[in-house]
């Protein structure tokens, strides 16, 4: 391994490394403890500016009473979840198939399909935000779940389709052959051999498209207008501009929307990590 | 018969299972990509009809210093995120040690990555707080007074950059951390018998094996410079006075706020055009990785 491991035989040292890395550690989250501890605070309490301080006054139940009585979070985080995970269920199925097509399948201009999948997953959201604005409102999808979800949909199954194949390809290729010298349809083989075999790789990138549906802002700002549909990014926008000194009702409130996907991270975090890099350093 | 339908419909199966993916992606993402183009070769408000107006958008691109603006800001968003990619590995290194509490660590320096970017936008106005914030504290400590750098044209894109930063510095560490796992051992044995130390050992045996993943995090974060929207809208608006827009954020503001939906797909595509390079770079060393391996 590199850098050169510090041998156990020199337990002090050891101690002192990762005493020294949870120094560093402490630092790069100073933002996050912050808003963790504003969160526990009293409004007298940022209002004197104690921002960094020990809290003078525990008052995490009365500020996060104020984010469920006061505020419409209640009510964003359920449409963020209307919209997140019929999202997400459909790209996994979307991009299993078109995975397994393209990494199973030789035909022309697969590497062409395959390319535009990418670049087209690369692109600024803000490339297609006109046209696919305009779409929207001639289906009379404009400012409905319906909208985000198909957008969200169409866009993730880019970067799927590339995870699931890279996964797919990697399959031991005697399966399939033997699969087929038995007769077996290709749907057949999709169903009875991929699907499971697939499902480390779709519990993987159920976390990642989870995470990256839930913390859009753009297309929610973009496609929708009223309050009704609008997911709890925007709404935590828009919060902040209604409560604008009571950081303590805010910090409550970004933690309610951190929430989420901190959970699944931290519950399926090999499988967050597996994700990234294998959609990114494979493909 | 009953034989030639059901082969029929053997090798129509893969069709069928590509299509509905592959058209919900080339209607919604491809064809839209394509009519941006058409869009900025007009005037438009978003409702009735559009006029052609041939290259009149970019003409008056060229002459909007507002435009210049966007762009130069773009540059600098390239730039600082080039310390994406070091920065990530160096803490990479920090933290690929065996060492118990080394699990947890690492997955709490991932954090970043996966709160929303509102979520960090929000941190990081109330860590620039000019009064208050930590920006200000650390100020007061070596007897200065905080500039108030989101309200300030010179500071406020580099501000917003920074705080931009701090996910992009975890997503390359990420992958700078698997990167590590997959070094060859032996290649690093040999290095250690021929005494290379510290940054020579980084320098001639370590970094060249990690080339193909650094190339990947300086793609990415490039790509991720480029399409950065979200932080700005949520810490600035573009703001003071338009000094922190980018291209992304300024096609925005024209299209949905001054309904030119014409200039702003100009804009559009402009940044298109921009990001092309940076895709075409990495699609071509990518499928030539692909096919040397």
């Amino acid at each position: 391994m590199y850098p050169r491991q510090i041998p156990e035989s020199r337990p002090a040292s050891r101690l002192l490394y990762a005493t020294g890395v949870w120094a560093v550690l402490l630092l790069w989250l100073m933002p996050v403890f912050a808003i963790i501890l504003t969160a526990f605070r009293t409004f007298e309490d940022v209002m004197a500016g104690n921002y960094w301080g020990w809290p003078t006054e525990i008052n995490f139940w009365g500020n996060l009473t104020a984010v469920f009585t006061q505020t419409d979070m209640l009510d964003y985080f359920v449409n963020s979840l209307i919209i997140t995970i019929p999202s997400t269920v459909l790209v996994l199925v979307l991009s299993t198939m078109t995975g397994y097509v393209l990494s199973r399948h030789r035909f022309p201009g697969a590497t062409l399909l395959f390319s535009v999948f990418i670049a087209g997953n690369f692109l600024p959201q803000q490339v297609f935000m006109i046209p696919v604005r305009d779409l929207m409102v001639s289906l009379g999808l404009y400012d409905t779940f319906g909208a985000l979800i198909i957008f969200h949909v169409a866009f993730q199954t880019g970067f799927a389709t590339l995870f699931m194949r890279n996964f797919i390809a990697a399959l031991p290729h005697e399966l399939f052959q033997a699969a087929r010298a038995e007769g077996a349809s290709p749907w057949q083989i999709l169903i009875q051999i991929v699907v499971p075999l697939v499902r480390p790789a779709l519990a993987a990138l159920a976390i990642l498209l989870f995470t990256f549906i839930w913390n859009d802002y753009f297309w929610a700002i973009v496609l929708t207008q009223t309050d009704a549909v609008k997911p709890v990014t925007a709404g935590l926008a828009n919060l902040r501009g209604e409560w604008v000194s009571s950081w303590n009702v805010v910090s409550a409130a970004t933690l309610f929307v951190a929430i989420p996907p901190v959970v699944m991270f931290f519950l399926m975090q090999r499988h967050f990590v597996a994700g990234l890099t294998m959609g990114a350093v494979k493909g | 018969m009953l034989r030639n339908r059901r082969k029929l419909l053997h090798r129509a199966t893969p069709a069928l299972l590509l299509a509905p993916g592959l058209l919900l992606f080339l209607v919604v993402i491809v064809f839209s990509a394509l009519r941006t183009f058409w869009i900025s070769l007009h005037v438009w408000d978003g409702f009735g009809d559009m006029a052609w107006a041939g290259l009149a958008n970019y003409v008056e691109l060229w002459g909007d210093p507002q435009f210049w603006v966007s762009l130069r800001n773009n540059v600098i968003w390239l730039v600082v995120f080039l310390l994406a990619p070091p920065l990530g590995l160096a803490i990479a290194l920090l933290v690929n040690q065996k060492i118990r509490s080394m699990r947890l660590a690492k997955s709490l320096f991932f954090m970043p990555l996966v709160l929303s970017t509102v979520t960090v936008g929000v941190i990081f106005v109330w860590f620039y707080d000019p009064t208050y914030g930590l920006l200000a504290l650390i100020f007061d400590a070596f007897g200065g007074t905080a500039p108030a750098v989101l309200s300030s044209d010179t500071w406020v894109t580099l501000a917003v950059v920074f705080a931009a930063l701090w996910p992009q510095v975890a997503f390359c560490m990420v992958l700078f951390l698997a990167g590590l796992n997959n070094l060859d051992e032996e290649i690093i044995g040999a290095g250690r018998v021929d005494n290379a130390r510290g940054w020579q050992m980084l320098r001639h045996v370590v970094l060249p094996q990690l080339r193909q993943v650094a190339f990947i995090a300086v793609a990415i974060s490039m790509i991720g410079a480029l399409r950065s929207f979200d932080i700005i809208a949520v810490m600035t608006s573009g703001g003071p006075f338009g000094s922190s827009t980018n291209l992304a954020y300024q096609m925005y503001e024209e299209s949905l706020f001054s309904y030119r939906f014409g200039y702003g797909a100009a804009l559009a595509t402009v940044l298109f055009a921009i990001m092309m390079v940076f895709i075409v770079w990495y699609l071509i060393r990518l499928l030539r990785d692909e096919r040397g391996a």
